[in-house]
Formats: C-alpha cells, sequence, structure tokens
C-alpha cells in the first residue's frame, strides 16, 4: 500500500479561493493539502485567464495581512467612482449614480488582473512550508468516513485529513457527489470578458451601464509597461447573440465595443484574448455537510455584474479561516460538526444576500422597454438622492457589510 | 475513593446513552453545541495559569490532564490535542468503550479507566477537569476532595455545574428534558450545587478559587460565556500560593 500523507484541512480546487485559503489557513499554523487536475504552470501562463477582478477594500485588507499585497504592488487600480447609467456615458443617460469616496477614503475596490494574483498567490504558496500541492493530480476514489476523509490520487497516494473543503468553482464534481442540494438558473446570457487599452486616461473611473440587451461594465486597470492606459469589459449580451460576436475579428469587436463605451476613452485596442462565459446564478441551500466546506463558487455563483463573485468567496476564506483557526486553538476535530454549523450561520446569510441582490439587479435592468428604464432612473434617482442607500451599496461594494472576520478588518486570528 | 461517590443509577443513565455520545445531532446535541464554549473557556484559563500565546496550537504540550466523568471523550480529546498527555475516567464502562474506540479512530493516545477514580493508579496531574458531574454524585465533599488528591503542585482544576435556581430548574430540568433537548432523567435538580457551596466545598478541599464564570444561552451563539450564572457556571481552582 502506498503511504498515507496528513494534514489538517484537504483542499480541493487550485484556484484562486482554494490558493488564498491555503495561505491563509497555513499562515495561523494549519497545515493543507490542495489537489487540482490542473497543472499549476498552465494556470500562470498568459493567455490562461484574460478575467480581471474588483478587490473590495476588505479583502485588500485581508491580502495586506496574508503578504499577497506587497507581491502585487504596481499591479492594482483603485476605483475612486462608479458611474452607473442605462445608456451610453456621452448619451446623457451615462452617469445617474455615481458612487465617489472622498479623499482619505479606500478605494471601492482595486481592479487586478487575475492573472497577476495567480503569479501572487503562486509565489505565496512556494514560500508556505505547511502548504504541499498535488498539482496536477487526479482523484480516483473519495471516502468520506465518521473520522475523516481519505482521497486517493491516480498514482495510488492517500492524503488524509480531518476535513474536505471543495473549492472546485461552479461544475464541482465534489458537491454533486455528495448530494447537496443546488437551487440554478441560467440568465440566458453570455459576457465576453477581455482588457482593452485605450487613448484617454479612466481616471479610476468604472462605469456600468445597463443596456437592454444587457449590462455592460468598464473597469480601470493600471496602464502597461508601455505607459499605455487600460480597462477591463464584461460585455453581456443574449445567449442567442452570443455565436455571433464570437465570429465577429478583433476590428469589428472594438468598433461595436467602442460604441457601447460610448466614446469616453477614446479608441481602443484589445490587449488580452476574449472570453466569453455562459452566465448563470447558483446557490447551494447548505455550505457545508459531514466533514465537507463548500467555499466560493462551489458555494455561490452570482452574476458578474457587480464583481462582487470573487470578493464573495474570499469572504468565505476571511470566514472559514476564523472558525477553523480558532477551533484548531481549543483543540477541536477540524470536521467537527458545531465548527461547520458555525461556518454555515456565518456566510449562509450574506451569500444569500449578494447573490439576491444581484440578481434582483440584473432583472431589474434586463428588462427591455420604455417604462422599465423610466422606473430604473427612478429606482436609481431615489439611490441617489438617500444617503443610507448608497452608503448600503458602497459598504457591499468594498465588502463591509455584515459580521466582518477578522482577516478582512487586516487582523490576524 | 468511597464507592459512594458514584450514584449508580446516573452511571446506567449516562451508560445507556453512550453509543449516542458522538452523534452531533442525537440526544448529545446540546452538549456538542456546549463544548466550544466551554473549551474556549479552558483555554482561557490554561493560558492565564501557565502564560501561554494564545495563538499556540499545543498549549498543554509537556503537561499531564485527568478528565473525570469524560463520557465518550468530548473533552479528552481535545485536550489531547491541545498536547497534554490525558487520562480519561467514567463510571459507565459503556461510555469507555465508546472513547477508546473513538480516540483510536481520531489516532489520539488517551489512557480511559472505566470505574472509580481510587482504582487509577497513584499519580497527580498539572490539569484536572470535571464538566458536569459534580451534581450527579451522593457525596459532593468527598468527590471534590479526591479530585484536589489528584491535582499536582502548580496544578490547575476546572469544573462546571448548573445552578441551583428556579431558572435551572424550569430550563434545565422542565423544559430542556420534556422538549428532548437533554435525555430524560439526566438532572436531579435537589443535587445541584450553588456557586458559593461549590466554592466552599473547594476551599475545605485547602484550594484556592480563581475565577468563576456564567454560562448562559445566546441567540446568536447558542452558548455564551459571561453574563448570568443563573444557569450554568465554570469555576477555575489552583493550589494557594
Amino acid at each position: 500500500m502506498s503511504e498515507t500523507l496528513r494534514s489538517d484541512v484537504l483542499i480541493s480546487g487550485g484556484g484562486l479561493v482554494g490558493q488564498a485559503l491555503a495561505l491563509a489557513l497555513s499562515h495561523h499554523g494549519l497545515s493543507v493539502q490542495i489537489v487540482d487536475p490542473a497543472d499549476p504552470v498552465a494556470t500562470i501562463a498568459p493567455g490562461f485567464d484574460g478575467r480581471a477582478s474588483a478587490i473590495a477594500s476588505a479583502t485588500w485588507q485581508m491580502f495586506e495581512v496574508l503578504g499577497i499585497a506587497e507581491r502585487l504592488t504596481g499591479h492594482g487600480c483603485p476605483i475612486r467612482a462608479i458611474k452607473v447609467g442605462d445608456g451610453a456615458p456621452d448619451s446623457g443617460r451615462g452617469g445617474e449614480l455615481d458612487f465617489v469616496t472622498a479623499d482619505g477614503d479606500p478605494p471601492l475596490g482595486t481592479m487586478i488582473e487575475n492573472r497577476q494574483l495567480r503569479l501572487a498567490l503562486a509565489a505565496g504558496l512556494a514560500d508556505a512550508p505547511l502548504v504541499r500541492l498535488h498539482m496536477p493530480a487526479t482523484v480516483t476514489t473519495r471516502d468520506i468516513g465518521v473520522h475523516g476523509v481519505t482521497l486517493t490520487l491516480a498514482d495510488g497516494t492517500r492524503l488524509a485529513a480531518p476535513l474536505l473543503i471543495v473549492a472546485e468553482g461552479r461544475r464541482s464534481p465534489t458537491r454533486y457527489a455528495a448530494g447537496f442540494s443546488i437551487a440554478s438558473w441560467s440568465y440566458h446570457h453570455h459576457a465576453m470578458i477581455g482588457a482593452v487599452a485605450h487613448e484617454r486616461p479612466h481616471g479610476h473611473v468604472a462605469h456600468e451601464i445597463f443596456y437592454p440587451s444587457g449590462p455592460f461594465a468598464l473597469l480601470p486597470l493600471v496602464d502597461d509597461g508601455e505607459g499605455r492606459h487600460r480597462s477591463a469589459f464584461v460585455w453581456t449580451v443574449a445567449e442567442k447573440d452570443g455565436p455571433g460576436f464570437a465570429k465577429l475579428g478583433d476590428r469589428g469587436f472594438v468598433a461595436e465595443l467602442e460604441k457601447r463605451a460610448g466614446g469616453v476613452l477614446g479608441a481602443m485596442e484589445l490587449v488580452a484574448p476574449r472570453m466569453t462565459y455562459p452566465l448563470g446564478f447558483h446557490h447551494s441551500a447548505s455550505i457545508v455537510a459531514e466533514r465537507i466546506a463548500l467555499v466560493g463558487d462551489a458555494a455561490h455563483g452570482i452574476h458578474p455584474i457587480a464583481g462582487q463573485g470573487l470578493n464573495l468567496g474570499l469572504r468565505d476564506v476571511a470566514a472559514l479561516t476564523e472558525v477553523l483557526v480558532e477551533g484548531a486553538r481549543l483543540g477541536l476535530d477540524l470536521g467537527d460538526a458545531a465548527l461547520l454549523a458555525r461556518y454555515q450561520r456565518w456566510r449562509g446569510l450574506d451569500n444569500m444576500m449578494v447573490s439576491l441582490a444581484t440578481d434582483g439587479l440584473t432583472r431589474l435592468f434586463g428588462i427591455p422597454g420604455r417604462t422599465a428604464a423610466a422606473v430604473r432612473r427612478t429606482g436609481l434617482g431615489a439611490v441617489q438622492r438617500l444617503p443610507i442607500l448608497k452608503r448600503f451599496f458602497m459598504d457591499e461594494a468594498r465588502g463591509e457589510a455584515g459580521d466582518l472576520p477578522k482577516l478582512l478588518a487586516g487582523a490576524e486570528v | 475513593m468511597s464507592a459512594a461517590t458514584i450514584n449508580p443509577n446516573e452511571a446506567a443513565h449516562f451508560g445507556a446513552l453512550a453509543a449516542d455520545w458522538w452523534d452531533p445531532h442525537g440526544s448529545s446535541a446540546m452538549l456538542h453545541k456546549l463544548n466550544p464554549v466551554r473549551l474556549a473557556y479552558i483555554r482561557d484559563q490554561i493560558d492565564a495559569h501557565w502564560h501561554v500565546d494564545a495563538r499556540e496550537r499545543h498549549p498543554l504540550a509537556g503537561r499531564s490532564a485527568l478528565d473525570v466523568g469524560c463520557g465518550a471523550g468530548l473533552l479528552a480529546e481535545p485536550l489531547a490535542r491541545m498536547g497534554a498527555q490525558v487520562t480519561g475516567v467514567d463510571a459507565a464502562p459503556e461510555n469507555i468503550a465508546a472513547a477508546r474506540g473513538h480516540a483510536a479512530g481520531q489516532g489520539l493516545a488517551i489512557s480511559y479507566f472505566a470505574g472509580e477514580l481510587a482504582a487509577l493508579p497513584p499519580a497527580t496531574f498539572d490539569l484536572v477537569t470535571s464538566m458536569e458531574v459534580v451534581e450527579h454524585v451522593t457525596d459532593p465533599a468527598a468527590f471534590i476532595g479526591e479530585l484536589a488528591g489528584r491535582l499536582g503542585p502548580g496544578g490547575l482544576m476546572i469544573l462546571s455545574t448548573p445552578n441551583r435556581t428556579m431558572l435551572s430548574k424550569l430550563l434545565l430540568v422542565e423544559a430542556a428534558e420534556r422538549v428532548g433537548a437533554v435525555p430524560r432523567g439526566t438532572h436531579d435538580w435537589d443535587q445541584f450545587l450553588k456557586p458559593e457551596e461549590l466554592t466552599n466545598l473547594l476551599e475545605s478541599a485547602g484550594l484556592e478559587v480563581i475565577d468563576r464564570t456564567g454560562l448562559s444561552p445566546s441567540a446568536a451563539k447558542g452558548f455564551k460565556l459571561g453574563g448570568s450564572e443563573a444557569l450554568n457556571y465554570l469555576v477555575a481552582a489552583r493550589w494557594p500560593a
């Protein structure tokens, strides 16, 4: 029989959320094994992930504690204002709602290319002696026992721990196998994602424009090595229009992009590969089961409209880290039902609220027609005029709502 | 230790529940919810008594611990994971069998003994704990004396027990047992000790009480430390300097 490698926890899934969780746990003295079929070298190659993420300022605080922030120096672009409208920025309907940060306030978020996040996390893990990567590796059998979880890899190696954390993303095979019940629906839209270089500076402003055909977002990135101004785009189109846009050549695609951006950024040029994702919503009623905890997109997949998907996953990371580290200091079995129940109570509601809020937003803005547009304008006007509502939306964007885990307040557990 | 300290009916009652000890949804559900809160108190007392960093993973490394009335090891196992060399004693052989089986599954080396504390080879321990036991023995004074006899020099003793108040009679004995939150027949309210009574027993055994903290229900967390002692309380004691 092959050897059994033991650790405090096993993480299935070595993506952004799985790696951040491994770093957070090992930072507090817990040993971790990550298993993932992907080759880690391939996942940091240019072109593997052309997306960018809006890191909420609370999440950034956690990056500071874990030493990820300093590895990202020079790669983060602070968002100082968000303009929300339901027409192109130059149409007179492009800035109904401006969330603007006051001088000295933290930004509404920091835009970072996912590739830079992956590089920073990989470098952090290379310096984390308590983390062992099994990548690429395939799990052949998964045994959830009374006393712990054992994963057997294709080469016969056995990995054992009291808890299996599932960070496998939206189509999580372990979640399916474990029988979690999931609420899900498709938005019948595709998101086209990428980055452009543009003529004029973005001034650290993000634009979210709710076109009748679907939301369109421009998010500021740092200038590239040659000093070109850059922004990421998230462009949602109806499912039926997706293939048409995919066939469009780069030049035609850019012309369409410029039209939707309404000229505020000037002439554009693609600087990252275009990627297309089908959009859906899914939410797991329970995020724990016997000796299993779900984190990130394995637990909840939301519309990318507000850029909150990764932040939700990283809030899972902060809460689960606190629960497990405190549990370990009390000598508890890390798969203890009382610990998992605490994680469920802590994250279940927040995930549900953000998921439903973004779903509601998508639906409100996804309804075509003049009346709906009028309702939207009235609604946005109301938010603009009511400081309490505005504060709520800004705090949500910063990730500061709810009972804050210590890591998100910039403190160790 | 005299056999009189073990109430045979009590031992049989808990022995019958042995198989269920480790099922977080079974008849011990309340205990599983209570356990992290009690452990938080024990950890705080350990850190304060031996000046350990709160972030230390093994605060009891190099120390011995005795848990009296250990059940199936709900406290003994965490103490072992905190680094202690743990001995668990329980009057019900069924409990000890469940405890041994569970510790083996968890890969923990814990010494378990069924029966009288006196049957244990003569030894003293750095940490002596006894959770929710003193209210079940026939002679509490003799029992506290036996516990003190096992506490080594410089050691720390931690006890928990329900208070004898109208609230505990109403909530713990009547309501909780009737709705099944706590198994029927678990408590005999007349045997409960008020905090001053327990303090007197400890002082009569030559110990000094260094802390007393209430443990009460909390809407948000199930149970919380601090606040009212009316339902349940924890006590920490040591040898006077």
